[in-house]
Parts: C-alpha cells; structure tokens; sequence
C-alpha cells in the first residue's frame, strides 16, 4: 500500500468516530428521530474490510451501518443528511439511520431486520455468477444474526449454489443485550460455517492491517469462483445496541478494558511505529477529519426537508 | 386462438418471456428436474439449462431473498413459492424487503421481481396446504397482487409481470390448471391493475377474481334460467385494485354480490364493499352481499370442506336476496 493509501484508512476511522460524536449529539437535541446504532468501536472492522474491495465487489449489511455506508464513498454529508430526514440524504429522507444506501457506489444498504439481508446478498452474488462477473458480494451482520433461521438457510444456500459471497460476521459479543454465551449454542461463531462446509476464519477486529489482510486473502478466493467463505471478526461496540441503552447487561469495567484496545489508537501505533507516517501528519488528517464532519453537520442541518410531493413518490416504478 | 388450459397457458408465457429475455430465470423448490409440483415448468430443465431454471433447497426466505437480491442487480427472476401457505416463511422478504426497498431506499433500487405461487382449497390439502390469505399480501403497498382466472388473462398477466419492473406476487388456483379457454398466440399482454367486465349483464353485479370467477360465471348461467341477467367484474388484480369498472357496474345495476374463496373477515369482500359504499353510495338499492369461505381452518374431510369454501348455490341464492 502506498503512504496515500494508509493515511486515507486514518482518516476515514476518524471521520466516522467523529461523525458518530455528532450523530449522538444531535440525537440528544431530537433532530435526529427513531432509532441510532452507533458504529463506535468498530471502524476497523468495516474500514480494514472495505479497503480490500474491488469496485465490482458488491456490500451489504444490516442496520448499524454509518461506518460501512462512509467506507464505501458515501460522504458525511449525505450520511448525516439521510440521520437527519433530509432530501439531500442517501435515500432522501425516507430511509433513515438503519437504510442508508448507495447503488451507483455498489453499497446495497442497510437492512434493518435482524439477518433478512443475507438471503438478499446470495441473490446479489448469483447476478454476478449469472452474468460471470467476476466480484463478491461482501455480507455483513452481527453475532446476533447468527441465530435466526435466515442465517442458515442463506449460508446453506450459498454453498449449495457454490455463490461468491464473503460472510463476515462482525461478533460484538452482544446481540441487544444478550451475550452471545446467552442465545448461540457456539461462541465461536465461525463453528456454524463449518457446519456448512464452509472455509472460515476469525481476526481481531480491533487491528484494522489484521482485517485488511485476511479479507483481501478471502475476497481474491470467492472472487475466483470458489465459493462462500465465512469471516468471523471479533469486535465489540463502546456505545450502547442503540441511544438509550441502559446498559444493565455489561459492567463498564468490561466496556473500559475494551476501550483501551480502541482500534484507532492500535493503527496509529502501528502507523508510526512502522514508521510510515509521523504523530504530526496524523494530526492533520485528524483536523480534517474533523474538518470534514463538521461540513457535513452544517449541510445536513442546513438542508431542506423533502416535500410533500415525495409521500407518494417511489411506491412503484410503474405508477 | 387456441383453445388451451391455464397450465398451457402459464408454461407458455413463462417459455417465451424466457426465450425473449435471457436475464428472465426461475428458481423454485422442484421447478427444474422434477418440472413444477404442478407440471408448469416440465421441459425448462432440458431445454433452458440449471443456470436458467434453479431447483432450489426447501428454504422459502432464501428464495425469496435471493430473487429479491438478483432483481436489485439486475436480473428478472420468477421464484415460484409451492404453494402460497409456503410464502408465510417468507412474509418477512415479501412484506418487508420486496414491498419496501424501491420507496425505502428513494427509488435507487427497482425489483423486476415476480412471485408466482398457488392457492386455494377444494382438494382436501388440509388446514395448512388450502389457504387463499390473497387479502394478507394485498395490504402492502408496493407489492402487487395478481389472480388470474381465465387461461388468457393467466398468459397476459404473467408475460406483463414478467416485464414489470415492480415486485409482484402472481397467484395461481390449484384447480384451475386443467380450465380451458381461448388464449392468443404470441405476444398477448394483459395490463396489471385493470379490472374487467366478464360477463356483461344488468340486474345485479358480481365482483369476483380467481376460481370464484368460474363459480359466478355458472351461477349466472343458472340465474339467466330465471330471467336474472348478471353483470361479473373480474378483478383480476388485487393491488393496485381497479374499482373503475365496478363502479361503473354498480351504478348501473343498483346491487352487488361480491365473491371471494378466502375469509369473509378483513377479505377482499369487506374491501370492495367499503368501496362501493364510499364511491357510490347514492347508488345503493339494497344491502351488498359477500360470499366468502366459513370461518374455520379447512377440514380434510371433502363433506366438511365442500360446506366451507363457496359454491355456486351460496352465489344463486346471494344474488336473489339482493334483488
């Protein structure tokens, strides 16, 4: 990876802690309604994930989705004017938080029924595998997600039809507030894929180079017509499921020993321990990062509501 | 015109939409090598090839999600559900991903998406494998809901599903498969959400769709005996749902039965009724009537079932006591 390359990860880790800081903010004024499921924690999940995509690589994933919408070229902008109903967001104000989409950027949402949008992402790869294009479909949902019926059927499915699908299980060790040693049979998640024959693996979540480097492994195999891989990540969110959690099922004492282990600080660490960048020329990233957030605060508070014309617009295509 | 079943008429619009356009697929639980649990798809194998007709596990969300998932990419795929008591494992891709995504997401993902699947009682299936849940599915906004009751409009409505970029749930009647009628050869397309006149008439209306069309149109045949000149409008489709042409009916007849094989509660009666009311009140000269199936899980046993789904004498004797 050029030096380029390694300062834009930085950046875009920040830009989403930042613009998750704001997010939580402008939920505590009420400008942002409904539910908030901040990413918090977990940037270097998606962010090391996506870097390892190619264009045609196709990426859907479930409702907590802000950090993974940023990785995949969505500006902040149109993030935080989609958080704040505006007709300059994502899905012009009608999606929300949990929906958030791009198609032209091959980000297929934001899926906010827990493990619905996996069967969705066979249907995505086996366009490619009709078509014989040659991409993945990259799918991501929580441990949680593991447990519902849909999970097993699709992974079954995607091995029976041999379809090029990335199966990354980002594991928070919480689906809501129940741990996973509370609803999975398993802890480790990644036994479920071999229950389906599937070649898996598992990586710390906190250490972005480490994602990086095993998705961009996997991804050029189910590229290659191999198949379905699975991918378990071990993450954890320093935030609540959603804003309001009371938080009743974890001691803070856990949530501060994951802290230390924040991901952003891990990648700087290595950034100039590696001497590849230097604190300074990080600290400019970081401002305009923050640079960049703020923009995106101003434009999206700034930005109109949609009209009344928009209730009716895009129930059908044929209206 | 041949004169050609719903069967024939159903394989030959799904045959040539797929000759026509190669992104057209199906995928479905015995759709391929067994040819279709009704015999629909018998000889796609062979000809169209597994890439083009996909047997599919017993995994009725996966399918779904997988046709939803292929038609936001591009393709135009018909998943075929059994049977439409199967579709309640995948309500939530119907009703929640299908029905939502295009407005959800602002337009930016279109699902030429069809849904075919079968309903309806009468072969004694049971409580579970008999249901006609036609009015569940036609409550969402956008989804379309599509009952075919004649062979041609079988063809016509399918080769324009196939064709429509929006999703839509096609559903067939298991004992109408051997029904024959007149259907055009070729290119012969039915608009959705266009209601018809299928027998014209002028003492009473009947508003009808699906095998409840074969029934009414005997009982008009019967009633003709009696001098009772009967008007049926055929809906054809249940969303968007075309009130115009019962309207326009009523308004000329003054009196409606209306004919459903599912549920009277919250059915597809209570809604056009509540229509007629609303739209043409003024018009009323007697209490409208609805023939719906009793109120009960279908029994196995036929004498049982029989009493539970509609028949051409609850039809006869509905429209007598609206005149």
């Amino acid at each position: 990876m050029e030096k380029e390359a390694y300062l834009r990860l930085f950046y875009e880790m920040v830009v989403i802690r930042r613009m998750e800081e704001r997010a939580a903010e402008l939920y505590q004024q009420g400008k942002i309604g409904g539910f908030l499921h901040l990413y918090i924690g977990q940037e270097a999940v998606s962010t090391g994930l996506i870097s390892a995509r190619i264009p045609a690589d196709r990426v859907i994933t479930a409702y907590r989705d802000h950090g993974v919408a940023y990785n995949c070229g969505i500006s902040a902008k149109r993030i935080l004017a989609e958080l704040l109903g505006k007709a300059t967001g994502t899905s012009g104000g009608k999606g929300g938080s949990m929906h958030l989409a791009d198609v032209t950027k091959n980000y297929w949402g934001g899926h906010a029924i827990v493990g619905a949008h996996l069967p969705l992402a066979n249907g995505l790869a086996l366009a490619d595998q009709y078509k014989k294009q040659a991409a993945a479909t990259i799918c991501m949902f929580g441990d949680g997600a593991t447990n519902i019926g849909y999970f097993h059927e699709a992974l079954n499915m995607s091995k029976v039809w041999n379809l090029p699908v990335l199966w990354v299980c980002e594991n928070n060790r919480y689906g809501m507030g129940t741990s996973i040693e509370r609803a999975s049979a398993v802890s480790e998640i990644r036994q479920k894929a071999e229950g389906y024959g599937m070649t898996n693996g598992c990586v710390d979540g906190m250490d972005l180079m480490a994602v990086r480097e095993i998705a961009d492994a996997m991804l050029k195999e189910v590229r290659s017509g191999k198949g379905p891989m699975f991918l378990e990540i071990e993450t954890y969110r320093f935030r609540g499921h959603s804003m309001g959690d009371p938080e009743k099922y974890r001691k803070q004492s856990e949530v501060h020993k994951w802290q230390e282990n924040d991901p952003i600080g891990i990648y700087e660490r290595f950034l100039v321990a590696s001497k590849i960048t230097t604190d300074d020329e990080l600290e400019v990233q970081a401002q305009l990062a923050e640079k960049e957030v703020q923009e995106a605060v101003e434009f999206a508070e700034s930005s109109p509501e949609p009209g009344a014309e928009e209730l009716f617009r895009h129930i059908y295509v044929e209206d | 015109m041949a004169r050609i079943t719903m069967r024939e008429a159903i394989s030959q619009a799904l045959w040539e939409e797929m000759e026509r356009d190669p992104n057209v697929f199906i995928m479905g639980e015995e759709v391929g090598v067994w040819g279709g649990t009704y015999a629909v798809t018998k000889g796609f194998y062979d000809h169209f090839g597994p890439d083009r007709v996909k047997d599919t596990p017993i995994s009725e969300a996966a399918i779904i999600g997988a046709a939803i998932g292929s038609s936001i990419a591009g393709l135009r795929p018909v998943a075929e559900l059994m049977t439409i008591n199967f579709a309640f494992s995948a309500m939530d891709h119907i009703v929640n991903e299908a029905a939502k995504m295009h407005y959800m997401f602002n337009g930016q993902m279109v699902l030429p998406l069809v849904i075919r699947t079968v309903g309806g009682g009468g072969r004694q299936l049971g409580a579970t494998h008999s249901q006609t849940p036609d009015a569940i599915f036609a409550h969402f906004p956008g989804l379309k809901v599509v009952a075919p009751g004649t062979p041609a409009d079988a063809k016509g409505l399918l080769k324009a599903a196939i064709r429509s970029n929006d999703p839509i749930l096609f559903i067939e009647h298991s004992t109408l498969y051997q029904t024959r009628g007149e259907v055009p050869e070729g290119d012969y397309i039915v608009p959705i959400g266009k209601s018809t006149v299928q027998r014209p008439g002028k003492d009473v209306t009947i508003v009808t769709y699906s095998k409840m069309l074969e029934l009414s149109l005997k009982a008009a045949d019967e009633l003709a005996k009696e001098g009772i000149d009967v008007e049926i409008v055929d809906l054809r489709s249940l969303r968007p749902l075309d009130m115009g042409p019962v309207i326009e009916s009523f308004k000329k007849t003054n009196r409606a039965v209306i004919v459903e094989e599912g549920w009277k509660s919250f059915g597809i009666g209570s809604e056009i009724m509540s229509r007629i009311y609303e739209e043409a009140f003024d018009y009323v000269d007697a209490p409208i009537k609805r023939v719906a199936q009793k109120e009960v899980p279908l029994p196995y046993n036929h004498t049982l079932e029989q009493m539970a789904i509609p028949n051409v004498s609850d039809i006869i004797k509905a429209v007598k006591e609206v005149l």
